[in-house]
């Protein structure tokens, strides 16, 4: 998910060629005070006039508390974007108030309530206790994301190489999304020259469940791809998962070995995960 | 002021127009296909034979200062004088030598330089008194390209490519009367290098046809070492005078930042592209030849090719062009075998040029002449190269800018083309508010006939005389897009340009390396 400045219309005109998998148009810090109303008109119609593909739109927008939120709201919720990204979200309360105004607005204009989609940013300590009650608040809520830099300022801790300092918050903040089946991104990485922290940073993350990362520069979106595309023998081994799987059942055999490793439902599960991250069919195998 | 609008006009093989003939010039023959001439096997021109020279034994050909060897080389008017472009930007030999040329009263100077750029511009005044007017050369940049475009001299220049630059010396098209040569070091008699000495610049390929075929010959220095000066990039049997001066110029602007891996991401996301073409194309295999540009996006494709090739572990034949430290680090890595370097983009590059057997220095004619037994580029299988501009035809413009005025440079671009096996064009599908992809080019350079994919960060077009490949490239899912639908979504976000406004006056001629004429250039109209 590649984050772009608002008020840069350059990196708004070519965003969609970088490969991201979302395009994330910021009004929220990414733009100073004193740009906000140019960086929302530009946003304004970018979208209307912009063809970004195949790739997801996402608007980052100001909390309600701010003077700028709501006017957020009400240029772009008509435009009805893939998703918006609700910030520095603390409790159950204040999603109830975003999408009571959000289908007010979708009201006024005759959109339907169910085709933009919110994404929730958890940037506070207050934010990460009651994540799973967020989480579950609304089907219009798909994915929880961590925010990483005003997390770590709300607690107070220095940020390090690692990250440690978050290290619970992510896990909890994962835990939350697939308790409600729903996707979990994980903060930025801001150093954008160190490649190979990216990488292990990364590698990390994906080992604990984040279904995706937000990056702030178009560098930084092939390594994860990199990271989170299965590789050859991966895909081999999955298809040969679920093949084997669909000859046993058809015998009536639920549980069964391939080279004298035990496949049982949730292996079956995984590899066809693996199948469907690499565009493989995996109903007809 | 000379006008053309009269003049006979020839179609050639792309449609453009060409004059039949140009007072002062002569006959021009229309661009008829890539490799027709070459099919023949021999050149139909008759080549010119160097000069017969003798010399006493022990006779001195040092000079104190670049005035007194001028001045007995017995310069005259209508002299041509030639020079090489190996310090690109740091270049300060041509400007000091013919600024003595014009204090001696010299007029009507055919000035041969390899390439042209921005540190020449001061030879501007020199076109407008008639000092020099002519101009042979495969690039000009700067100041001086916008003076050429707006009419400054009565005759056209002639862009060449670096091979065709060889062709035209051999066949005494450019007959050269004094070929002023800068070396970093040199010996007393004339034995010179670029590889070693305090302005090392790398190879001195461009030079050495130069060296054999001027009626004199003069080696410019900052470094005369004790005889003998090694590696013999320049023979002193070809030498007439050797000249010590204070600094041959800057070696340091050689690169001007087009040696580093861009960290421009539009830049890399196009390089990386270009590198998913090459992996499917069917020409990234085992002991395969490669050539990029320097800088911006082709540059890059190097990194993702250099990538590739330690995941796949492929071993690559040879390294050509225009070498750079990324293309030095490739072989010193063994990812390939040798280096053939016509000319350094990087200063330090020459202590790779001067230390490893395997960096070997190659001449213009080796590199790329059409009309030899077989240059390097005849066996090059992947060349990357830039466009300025690409139209539906894929031919290719590296000389004209928007405005359409000359600030390019056609080099080896032509020549590397016709070469490969597989030519990729990367370029942004827009820069600024101007689509590089177009109906038409304001200048063709590189016929479409010799490219073979172009990449850009919105798609990727194959020459449709290449079904083979589209079809290998669409079954590897790149996106593979008509090269007309992406004119037409470029043009959706960037509107149509304002068409630039030309005079009939030709203020310059695009020859194509066997010495046809592909394109002219016209003098551009201010508003």
């Amino acid at each position: 998910m590649l984050y772009i400045p608002g008020n840069n219309p350059a990196m708004l005109l070519h965003g969609s060629v970088y490969g991201a998998d979302s395009l994330l148009l910021d009004l929220e810090d990414a733009v100073a005070l004193n740009q906000k109303d140019a960086a929302r008109n530009l946003i304004k119609q970018m979208i209307k006039h912009v063809d970004y593909g195949k790739t997801e739109v996402c608007v980052r927008v100001n909390h309600l508390d701010t003077p700028f939120g709501m006017e957020d709201l009400k240029a772009i919720v008509p435009l009805q974007p893939d998703a918006i990204r609700y910030p520095k979200t603390e409790s159950v309360e204040e999603l109830q108030r975003l999408i009571t105004l959000v289908e007010q607005i979708e009201d006024e204009h005759g959109l339907p309530h169910d085709k933009m989609t919110i994404h929730i940013m958890i940037e506070t300590a207050l934010g990460v206790q009651n994540v799973f009650d967020i989480a579950k608040y609304s089907k219009r809520v798909d994915a929880i994301t961590i925010g990483g830099q005003d997390l770590t300022a709300d607690m107070n801790i220095k940020s390090s190489k690692n990250s440690s300092g978050i290290d619970l918050a992510r896990k909890m903040i994962v835990m939350a999304a697939k308790a409600n089946r729903i996707d979990a991104i994980d903060t930025v990485y801001v150093d954008i020259d160190d490649e190979e922290g990216l990488k292990q940073e990364t590698e990390f993350i994906r080992q604990i469940g984040f279904s995706g990362k937000a990056v702030i520069n178009p560098r930084q979106i092939d390594p994860i791809h990199e990271i989170y595309t299965p590789s050859d023998d991966e895909i081999r081994k999955a298809y040969r998962v679920v093949k084997e799987f669909n000859k046993n059942k058809a015998k009536g055999i639920g549980v069964f070995a391939i080279d004298g490793k035990m496949v049982d439902a949730p292996v079956v599960t995984r590899a066809r995960y693996v199948l469907e991250l690499s565009g493989v069919d995996h109903e007809n195998i | 002021m000379r006008t053309f609008n009269f003049l006979a006009m020839n179609k050639n093989k792309i449609g453009r127009e060409i004059p039949k003939n140009i007072e002062g010039i002569g006959e021009l023959e229309p661009y008829s296909g890539a490799w027709k001439k070459l099919k023949k096997g021999w050149m139909d021109e008759l080549t010119s034979p160097p000069p017969n020279k003798a010399k006493m034994p022990h006779a001195d050909k040092v000079c104190d200062t670049l005035e007194e060897a001028i001045e007995k080389s017995n310069p005259k008017d209508g002299m041509t004088v030639s020079f090489h472009h190996h310090m690109r930007n740091g270049e300060n030999i041509l400007v000091r030598s013919i600024d003595i040329l014009a204090k001696m009263g010299i007029k009507n100077i055919t000035l041969a330089s390899s390439s042209l750029n921005e540190s020449h511009n001061p030879i501007i005044k020199y076109l407008e008194d008639g000092t020099i007017t002519r101009i042979w050369t495969s690039g000009i940049r700067g100041k001086l390209g916008q003076a050429i475009s707006s009419g400054v001299m009565d005759l056209p220049i002639t862009i060449h490519s670096h091979g065709g630059r060889v062709r035209a010396i051999h066949t005494g098209k450019i007959s050269i009367d004094l070929a002023i040569i800068a070396a970093s070091a040199a010996d007393e008699e004339g034995n010179a290098t670029g590889s070693t000495g305090k302005s090392a610049f790398g190879s001195l390929g461009y030079a050495h046809i130069d060296s054999q075929y001027a009626k004199q010959v003069m080696v410019v220095t900052d470094d005369l070492v004790d005889y003998p000066c090694y590696p013999l990039s320049i023979k002193q049997i070809y030498v007439d005078f050797v000249v010590k001066v204070d600094s041959i110029g800057d070696s340091s602007k050689i690169a001007s930042g087009t040696t580093r891996i861009t960290k421009s991401p539009m830049d890399l996301r196009i390089a990386k592209l270009g590198a998913d073409v090459i992996e499917n194309s069917g020409f990234f295999n085992e002991g395969f030849s490669f050539q990029v540009g320097a800088g911006g996006a082709s540059l890059a494709v190097a990194k993702f090719i250099r990538e590739k090739m330690k995941r796949k572990n492929i071993k690559g034949s040879f390294l050509l062009g225009g070498v750079t430290s990324y293309g030095v680090d490739m072989l010193n890595e063994g990812l390939f075998k040798t280096i053939f370097d016509v000319q350094s983009f990087d200063a330090a590059v020459s202590t790779s040029l001067y230390n490893n057997k395997n960096h070997i220095e190659i001449s213009a004619g080796h590199y790329a002449s059409p009309f030899n037994c077989g240059c390097v580029t005849n066996k090059l299988d992947i060349v990357v190269l830039g466009a300025l501009e690409i139209d539906l035809d894929f031919n290719v413009n590296v000389i004209t800018g928007a405005n359409g005025e000359v600030r390019g440079a056609s080099g080896g671009h032509s020549d590397t083309a016709s070469g490969a096996q597989l030519t990729v064009v990367v370029c942004p599908s827009f820069r600024g508010r101007i689509s590089t992809i177009n109906k038409r080019v304001q200048t063709v350079v590189t016929p479409g006939e010799t490219v073979d994919v172009l990449v850009t960060e919105r798609g990727i077009c194959v020459n449709p005389m290449k079904p083979e490949l589209e079809e290998s490239l669409k079954k590897a899912g790149l996106n593979i897009k008509k090269i007309e639908d992406l004119q037409q979504e470029v043009e959706k976000i960037v509107g149509k340009a304002k068409e630039v406004k030309y005079s009939d006056k030709i203020v310059g001629l695009v020859e194509y390396r066997d010495g046809t004429i592909v394109d002219v250039i016209r003098q551009v109209i201010e508003e």
